[in-house]
C-alpha cells in the first residue's frame, strides 16, 4: 500500500517472499502434517484399487461413504474439542443411548418427526453435563468422560434392554442410504460435505475458531485475551454431543435397527482419526482438512481389508495400531524434518560463512 | 574457559558472529547488549545447547565439544537461568542431588549423608533454605540459590549467570550477589548477564558489550561508566530515557474502591484521570500484579468495586473490562501475554478477532494488515508476521503485546512491568509510547520493581506494602528514599 517501503522493519523479510514465493510456499505446504496424510490417503486409495477386487467402484464408494458418516460426523466437532485440548470420549455411548431412546419412543408410538428433534435435544443435554462436569467442576475431560462413556452406554441398556427395534418405515431407512436422484453420490454424502463446510468455516475462518487454538495451546493467555475459556469449552462439549446423536440416529436408520450397543467403541475410531490428521492431543494444533483425511484414510483402509475378507475381530486390532501410529507418526516426521533443517543450515554456512543480509541498521532510525 | 570466533545462525538470521571472549577464574565478566544482540546464544553455545556452526569453545585452553548440556556439566560449566526449573515436588537435598544421590548400604539413598551435605553447600553459600522442605513454593531466589547449590556441589568451575535478578526483589538480590562474590572468590570463572546497569557496575571486573550477534569492546568495568555501555550497546546516543509529556489531567476514568482479595490485598483504593500515569511501586508480593489483574477481572475480587469513567464492572469478566475501554499487558509476557506457539498476526489481533471480522469471518488478510500496522507504529522486527511470535527477541515480543492491547483502543491501560528484560532501545521506545499515550488522553497505571522508571514516568506513585497501599505520593515528593520508605512498610516516612 505504501509507495516507499520501509527496510528493517516488520515486513524486513517480505521482500523475499517475491523471490522464492511460490516454490517456499508450496513446499512449507506439502511439509505439513495434512499434506502426509493426504498424501497417504492416496496412497492407500490408488494401492487398494489395485490390489483389491471390486474396491474402485462407485457401488463400493458409496458404501465407503456410508460406512464412515458415523465416524466423520462426530470427527467435526471432536476436531474442536481436542484443539481446545480436551477430549470427549462418550461419543459412541452418546450415539447408543440416542438410538435405544429413539428405538424406545418409536415402540411408544410417536412420530418420528417428533423423536428426531428430541433426540438431538437429548445429545446437547448428555453433552452439557460432559461439558458441566468439566468446566465448572474443573474436572478432567478424560476422567469425566471415560466416566459418561460407561454411564451413558449403561443408560441405553436400562431404556432398550438387549432388545432390538427395527420396525422403522421404509421411508426414513432407505431415505438416508438413498442416492441423490440421477447420480450414485448418497445423500449422506452432500450432508457430509455442508457439515464438513461449516465447521471448517468455523474453526478456520471465524473469531471463535481463532480462539479455541489460543485456549488449547495457552488457556492462561485466552483468559487474559477476554476469553471466556470454560464457556467456550462448555459449548464445545454440548456440539459434540448433539452430533454425536445425530450420529445415533443415523446410524439407527442406516441399519435399520436401534440397538443399546450400537455404535460400541466407535469412539476409538473417531479419535484415531483426529489425531491422525495432525491434531495434536495436546491442543492446540491441527486442521480440518487433515481430519477428514484422516476419517477417509481409516474408512478406506477398514473397507479394503474387509472386502479382502479380514475378519471383523482383527480389524480392530488394525484400528489399535492406526491410532498408535498416528500418535508416534508426527513426533517422527518432526524428527525428520528437523534433521534435514540441520544439514540445510550446515550446507549454508559451508557456502557463505560471512553473509550479508543480516547487515542492516537495527531499525527505528528509519520511518 | 574461552570462545573462539564463535558464530551460529538460525536459519536465515546470524544469531552470534565470530565472537570470542575469556572467562578468567576468579573475575566476574559481565556480557551486555540489547535483546537480540545474541547474548543467551552465547549462553547457550558455553551450556551446551546449541553447538556453533564455526569456531570453538576452549577449556584450560584445550579445544572441547560441548554438543549436549551434559557435556558442558561434565566440563564444569553450570548455569543458572533467569527462571530455574526444578523439581517441585521433590525436597531441596533431592533437587540438589538429582541424578549423583549419594549412596549407601545396598545402592540405597543415603538421605542423611545427602541432607548433611546440603547443608554444608548451603553454609558455604551463607545462606539457610530447610533441605528437606520441597522445592515448590520456594521464592524464585531461594530456588536461584538451590541451583548455585547444585552447581558447587558438582565442582562447577564456569558459573553462566543468565538475567539472574530479574525477578528478584532488593534485599534479594544483595544476597546473590554475596552468594556470588563468594564464589569468585573461592576462584570460579563467573559470566553474569543482566539489563540493570548498577548491578552489572556493582558486581563486575569487566564488560563485554555485543551488538547485533557481533562483538563490540572489551574493556574493565573500571575503565567504564553507564552512558559509556550504553552507547556502545545502542551504537548511538540515547537522547532521553524518559520522555515524560506534561499533561493536564482530565476526567476520572478508574475510580477502585475498598477493593480486597483475601490473602492478596486489602482496602485498596485510586483513581486515575484522563492524561495520567501512575505507578503501583513496592516489592515483589507486595500484591501489585494482582491489583491490577482484579481491576481487569482475571481474578474476582471479594469486595470493592471497580468503575471504569463511572460505570461499575461485574466481577471476574474481563470481557466487560474490555469492553469498558480497560486493557491489562500482563507481567508474564510468555505466560498470559501471548501465545507463544501461535503467530505474530494471530497473538496481536486476538483480543480484536470480533472487531475484525466481518459478517462472522475472519480472514489471514485482515489479521495481517491489522497487525501491519501496528508493525509498522511500535516498530516490532519479525522476519514474517506469519512465524510463531516464540521465534522473536523478548523486546519485541513485549511490542507484539502492546500491539495486541492498544489496537482495542483503551481508554484505561494497566501494564504490569512494561519493560521487563527488554533492552535499553526498546524500554526507550516503550516509556516514549507510555508517555504519548497518556498525553492522547489514555489512563495508565503501570506496575514497576524498576525505581528509575517509576520516578521517571510516574505522575503520582502508588507505594504497596503487605497487600496495602502505604503511601501516595505525588511526583514532586517521589523520591528513591521516599518510595523505599513506604515499600518496607515505615509508614511515617512517607508521611
Amino acid at each position: 500500500m505504501a509507495t516507499s517501503s520501509t527496510p528493517a522493519e516488520d515486513v524486513a523479510q517480505d521482500g523475499a517472499v517475491g523471490r522464492d514465493s511460490l516454490t517456499t510456499r508450496l513446499g512449507a505446504l506439502l511439509r505439513t502434517r495434512e499434506a502426509t496424510v493426504i498424501g497417504a490417503l492416496l496412497v492407500s486409495l490408488l494401492t487398494a484399487s489395485l490390489l483389491v477386487e471390486s474396491f474402485a467402484t462407485p457401488r463400493n464408494a458409496g458404501y465407503l461413504l456410508l460406512d464412515v458418516a458415523a465416524v466423520a460426523m462426530i470427527a467435526l466437532p471432536m476436531t474442536l474439542v481436542v484443539i481446545t485440548a480436551e477430549i470427549d470420549l462418550s461419543v459412541a455411548s452418546t450415539l447408543g443411548l440416542t438410538s435405544a431412546v429413539m428405538g424406545q419412543l418409536w415402540t411408544a408410538g410417536l412420530p418420528l418427526e417428533t423423536i428426531v428433534p428430541l433426540c438431538l435435544l437429548m445429545g446437547a443435554l448428555l453433552g452439557a453435563i460432559n461439558g458441566v462436569l468439566v468446566t465448572v467442576a474443573g474436572l478432567p475431560s478424560l476422567a469425566v468422560t471415560i466416566g459418561t462413556m460407561a454411564a451413558y452406554r449403561g443408560l441405553a441398556y436400562v431404556v432398550l434392554g438387549d432388545r432390538a427395534v427395527t420396525d422403522f418405515p421404509l421411508s426414513w431407512t432407505s431415505g438416508v442410504t438413498g442416492d441423490v436422484p440421477g447420480t450414485e453420490i448418497p445423500w449422506i454424502g452432500l450432508v457430509l460435505l455442508l457439515l464438513a463446510a461449516v465447521f471448517g468455516a468455523l474453526l478456520h475462518a471465524t473469531p471463535l475458531g481463532r480462539g479455541l487454538y489460543a485456549i488449547g495451546a495457552n488457556p492462561e493467555a485466552a483468559r487474559f485475551a477476554g476469553m471466556s475459556v470454560r464457556w467456550i469449552k462448555l459449548w464445545m462439549f454440548v456440539l459434540t454431543g448433539t452430533v454425536a446423536a445425530l450420529a445415533g440416529i443415523y446410524w439407527t436408520l442406516r441399519y435399520g435397527s436401534a440397538r443399546a450397543d450400537n455404535a460400541f467403541a466407535l469412539e476409538l475410531s473417531v479419535v484415531a482419526a483426529v489425531l491422525l490428521g495432525g491434531v495434536s492431543i495436546f491442543g492446540g494444533r491441527g486442521s480440518l482438512p487433515g481430519v477428514i483425511a484422516g476419517v477417509l484414510l481409516f474408512g478406506s483402509i477398514s473397507n479394503a481389508l474387509r472386502l479382502a475378507s479380514v475378519s471383523e475381530e482383527a480389524l480392530v486390532a488394525v484400528t489399535g495400531l492406526l491410532l498408535i501410529v498416528s500418535v508416534v507418526a508426527p513426533n517422527l516426521t518432526d524428527r525428520i524434518r528437523e534433521l534435514r533443517a540441520q544439514r540445510a543450515r550446515a550446507r549454508v554456512a559451508a557456502q557463505s560463512p560471512t553473509t550479508t543480509r543480516t547487515e542492516q541498521p537495527t531499525g527505528g532510525t528509519n520511518a | 574457559m574461552a570462545l573462539v570466533d564463535v558464530a551460529k545462525s538460525f536459519g536465515a538470521v546470524q544469531a552470534l558472529r565470530g565472537l570470542s571472549m575469556d572467562l578468567r577464574p576468579g573475575r566476574v565478566h559481565a556480557l551486555v547488549g540489547e535483546n537480540g544482540a545474541g547474548k543467551s546464544t552465547v549462553v547457550k553455545a558455553i551450556a551446551g545447547v546449541h553447538l556453533p556452526d564455526t569456531g570453538h569453545v576452549e577449556i584450560d585452553g584445550q579445544r572441547v565439544e560441548l554438543t549436549t548440556p551434559a557435556d558442558a556439566q561434565r566440563a564444569g560449566v553450570a548455569v543458572i537461568y533467569q527462571e530455574p526449573t526444578l523439581f517441585p515436588d521433590l525436597s531441596v537435598a533431592e533437587n540438589i542431588f538429582m541424578g549423583r544421590q549419594p549412596l549407601g548400604r545396598g545402592r540405597r539413598i543415603d538421605y542423611a549423608t545427602m541432607r548433611e551435605r546440603t547443608e554444608d553447600l548451603f553454609a558455604r553459600l551463607g545462606v539457610y533454605i530447610d533441605p528437606d522442605r520441597p522445592a515448590s513454593g520456594l521464592s524464585i531466589a531461594d530456588q536461584q540459590l538451590i541451583e548455585i547449590a547444585k552447581a558447587l556441589s558438582r565442582d562447577a568451575r564456569v558459573l553462566v549467570m543468565d538475567e539472574p535478578t530479574a525477578a528478584l526483589s532488593g534485599t534479594e538480590v544483595e544476597r546473590m550477589f554475596a552468594v556470588t562474590r563468594s564464589l569468585r572468590d573461592n576462584g570460579a570463572a563467573i559470566l553474569f548477564i543482566s539489563h540493570r546497569f548498577d548491578e552489572i557496575f556493582a558486581l563486575s571486573d569487566e564488560i563485554t558489550v555485543m551488538r547485533d550477534g557481533g562483538f563490540v569492546s572489551h574493556a574493565p568495568t573500571a575503565e567504564l561508566d553507564i552512558d559509556t555501555v550504553v552507547r556502545l550497546m545502542v551504537g548511538r546516543e540515547v537522547t532521553t530515557l524518559f520522555p515524560k509529556q506534561e499533561v493536564t489531567p482530565g476526567e476520572v476514568l478508574l475510580e477502585v474502591d475498598g477493593l480486597t482479595r483475601d490473602a492478596a490485598f486489602e482496602d485498596v483504593s485510586f483513581s486515575v484521570r484522563a492524561g495520567e500515569i501512575v505507578a503501583l511501586a513496592g516489592l515483589v508480593g507486595a500484591g501489585r500484579s494482582e491489583v491490577v489483574r482484579a481491576v481487569f477481572g482475571v481474578d474476582r475480587h471479594d469486595s470493592g468495586t471497580v468503575r471504569v469513567a463511572g460505570r461499575t464492572l461485574p466481577r471476574g469478566r474481563p470481557a466487560a473490562a474490555m469492553e469498558a475501554g480497560l486493557a491489562l499487558v500482563p507481567e508474564d509476557r510468555r505466560q498470559q501475554g501471548l501465545v507463544m506457539e501461535l503467530s505474530v498476526q494471530r497473538n496481536a489481533t486476538l483480543t480484536r478477532r470480533w472487531a475484525l471480522s466481518r459478517l462472522g469471518v475472519l480472514t489471514g488478510a485482515a489479521e495481517r494488515s491489522a497487525t501491519r500496522s501496528w508493525a509498522r507504529r511500535l516498530h516490532v522486527k519479525a522476519a514474517r508476521l506469519s512465524d510463531a511470535v516464540a521465534t522473536l527477541s523478548g523486546g519485541n515480543q513485549q511490542k507484539v503485546v502492546l500491539a495486541k492491547w492498544l489496537a482495542t483502543g483503551p481508554r484505561v491501560l494497566l501494564i504490569d512491568e512494561p519493560t521487563r528484560g527488554i533492552d535499553v532501545s526498546t524500554k526507550a521506545e516503550v516509556h516514549r509510547l507510555l508517555s504519548e499515550l497518556a498525553a492522547d488522553g489514555m489512563a495508565v497505571v503501570m506496575v514497576s520493581s524498576e525505581l528509575p522508571e517509576v520516578l521517571g514516568m510516574a505522575d503520582r506513585v502508588l507505594v504497596m506494602h503487605e497487600g496495602r497501599v502505604t503511601a501516595e505520593l505525588p511526583r514532586a515528593e517521589a523520591s528513591e528514599e521516599s518510595v523505599m520508605y513506604a515499600a518496607t512498610g515505615q509508614r511515617e516516612a512517607a508521611a
